[in-house]
């Protein structure tokens, strides 16, 4: 546990010396600045407009550091000459890797923690109320996806030729889940056999990102989840997690390093 | 030396003299006046009107706290409940409550906690007169909040009217709920002025801009100059055409209803035979004439 916390310290290092998170924090800020200061019929309590905003901007921002992050991991050490004297340190492939995830994850969540305190903050000046549960709801399941993401994208670092087309991959199937995800099953129905069994195979098979998107809950000011929903949600998320990062390890042995 | 140097200020002599000839003539050219418009019509063209329908049905959403079938869901046509709710249109289809239907599997079951899988309406409390329990759609009705949330719909109903200005549901709805909600009867007229620019004369803009003076101001002589003008623009506008009878209603009931209070018993009636002749309940309109005939 040692060894995989201390290669995932270097990743968060790593992260926050990069300009990425800043530039995107502060792109956030801006625009959601710009948009706030926008009058509409004299009224100041008009809201859900600026948090739909400024959530879809959170949002864009979390995938593309989660998703940059995490495939420039491996392919970096490679390229740099580094994994060669890393493992040959009292090091297993599957500890690299782990550390990997690790660190992406615990520096996505320091970066969802910050977005979410800003969103929390902005809502605030209008809304006038806190209501911190739900958006500790709200930033967990986002939290529980970005693990999945970065799951799946060091295992296709491992796959992928190149890091620019695993980005490009994984940010489609991102995206295609996310807006898609929740209707394969209805498309499926309108499918004759044997595009029916196929396509509803592939919803089952999937991970359902879009269970992770609760943005509409928190703009429209909707009660809690309930909390044995969240935890079973936060479940699936950890197993398909765990199976990214099972698949990666699998292929990392299998992988020359040279 | 003197000669490149005496050239170079002859050109650049010639350049000027051509560009101060020229310029004008190209400033009024047919090719630039097209410029004229606002921003935004240069640069989407008639796709504007597109963007305005998506961002009018986000008010709509956003008037059902997100609960709103997707393009995969949408089986048949609806009515914005945002307009229907205002008045502003007529409701021609059923309201479909729960387009959502039976989960069709434990996925789907499972995944309608993380959305909003009820059927609210702002303008009755939204999202906060529901408290889920369990998930599987059990509600129960509360308190029905801050009824004046229906102020989220207004941003995109004001960008609908910027993009598409001849969309007259966009000011009659936004004047609607800027009116009764949020007690804004200046900001409601400023918008169906900003309509009334746009479309100059139109009946439904004039008559929703009656009920401002009739009930916000309770200027009645003026309300019954606007409700008349919409009624003449209502026979000038839909004579020719498959009429409008719903708006026509309207206009006749209110201008009725007017003359009533402000003791014009005569107009009143005339008013509302008016109404009886095109309303879908003409003999609850004939109760009323032999009620105002008995007093």
């Amino acid at each position: 546990m040692k060894k995989v916390l201390a290669i995932a310290g270097i990743v968060v290092k790593e992260l926050y010396r990069r300009k990425d998170f800043y530039v995107l924090f502060i792109i956030t800020v801006l625009l959601s600045l710009v948009m706030a200061s926008v009058n509409f019929f004299n009224d100041d309590k008009i809201v859900r407009y600026l948090k739909e905003l400024c959530l879809l901007l959170i949002w864009i921002a979390s995938l593309v550091i989660a998703i940059t992050t995490a495939a420039r991991q491996i392919p970096a050490e490679r390229e740099q000459r580094t994994l060669l004297p890393l493992l040959a340190k009292p090091v297993s492939r599957s500890q690299v890797l782990l550390g990997k995830f690790a660190g992406c994850w615990l520096a996505c969540g320091g970066t969802l923690v910050c977005f979410y305190l800003f969103f929390g903050l902005l809502a605030m000046s209008r809304e006038h109320s806190w209501p911190l549960l739900n958006y500790v709801q709200a930033m967990t399941l986002h939290w529980m996806l970005l693990g999945i993401v970065i799951a799946f994208v060091l295992f296709g670092s491992l796959v992928f030729a190149a890091p620019s087309s695993n980005t490009t991959i994984s940010f489609v199937l991102v995206l295609s889940i996310l807006v898609l995800g929740r209707h394969l099953n209805k498309v499926a129905l309108q499918f004759s056999e044997p595009g029916r069994t196929i396509t509803y195979t592939i919803y089952y098979l999937i991970p359902h990102l879009e269970l992770f998107d609760v943005r509409d809950l928190i703009i429209h000011n909707w009660p809690l989840i309930p909390w044995q929903y969240w935890a079973a949600a936060l479940a699936y998320g950890g197993f398909f997690s765990a199976l990214f990062i099972w698949l990666g390890c699998w292929a990392f042995q299998r992988k020359p390093v040279n | 030396m003197r000669s490149p140097l005496l050239i170079t200020l002859l050109l650049v002599s010639a350049c000027f003299s051509l560009a101060v000839v020229i310029e004008p003539r190209l400033a009024y050219a047919k090719v630039y006046q097209r410029h004229d418009k606002s921003a935004i019509e240069v640069i989407l063209g008639e796709a504007r009107r597109l963007f305005a329908t998506h961002f009018y049905t986000k008010a709509d959403v956003y008037f059902h706290s997100g609960f709103y079938p997707s393009i995969f869901d949408e089986a048949t046509e609806r009515d914005a409940h945002m307009a229907t709710d205002a008045g502003a249109v007529q409701e021609k289809h059923e309201h479909d409550a729960n387009f959502l239907g039976q989960p069709l599997d434990w996925i789907d079951r499972f995944s309608r906690a993380f959305f909003p899988s009820s059927h609210t309406h702002l303008d009755a409390g939204g999202a906060r007169a529901v408290e889920k329990h369990d998930g599987h759609g059990r509600e129960e009705d509360h308190d029905l909040g801050e009824s004046g949330d229906v102020r989220e719909i207004l941003p995109w109903l004001k960008i609908t009217a910027d993009l598409d200005p001849n969309r007259i549901e966009t000011y009659t709805v936004g004047a609607y709920w800027l009116r009764t909600r949020m007690n804004k009867p200046k900001e409601a007229e400023e918008f169906l002025r900003q309509g009334l620019k746009a479309n100059p004369g139109n009946y439904a803009i004039l008559f929703e801009l009656g009920r401002i003076y009739f009930e916000s101001y309770k200027d009645l002589p003026r309300a019954r100059n606007v409700w008349e003008a919409a009624l003449q623009r209502w026979n000038q506008q839909e004579a020719s055409k498959k009429p409008d009878t719903f708006l026509r209603l309207q206009i006749t009931s209110n201008l009725a209803l007017l003359e009533e209070q402000t003791g014009n018993k005569q107009k009143a009636i005339n008013y509302l035979e008016m109404a009886k002749n095109v309303s879908p309940h003409p003999e609850a309109v004939q109760k009323r004439i032999d009620e105002l005939n008995t007093r």
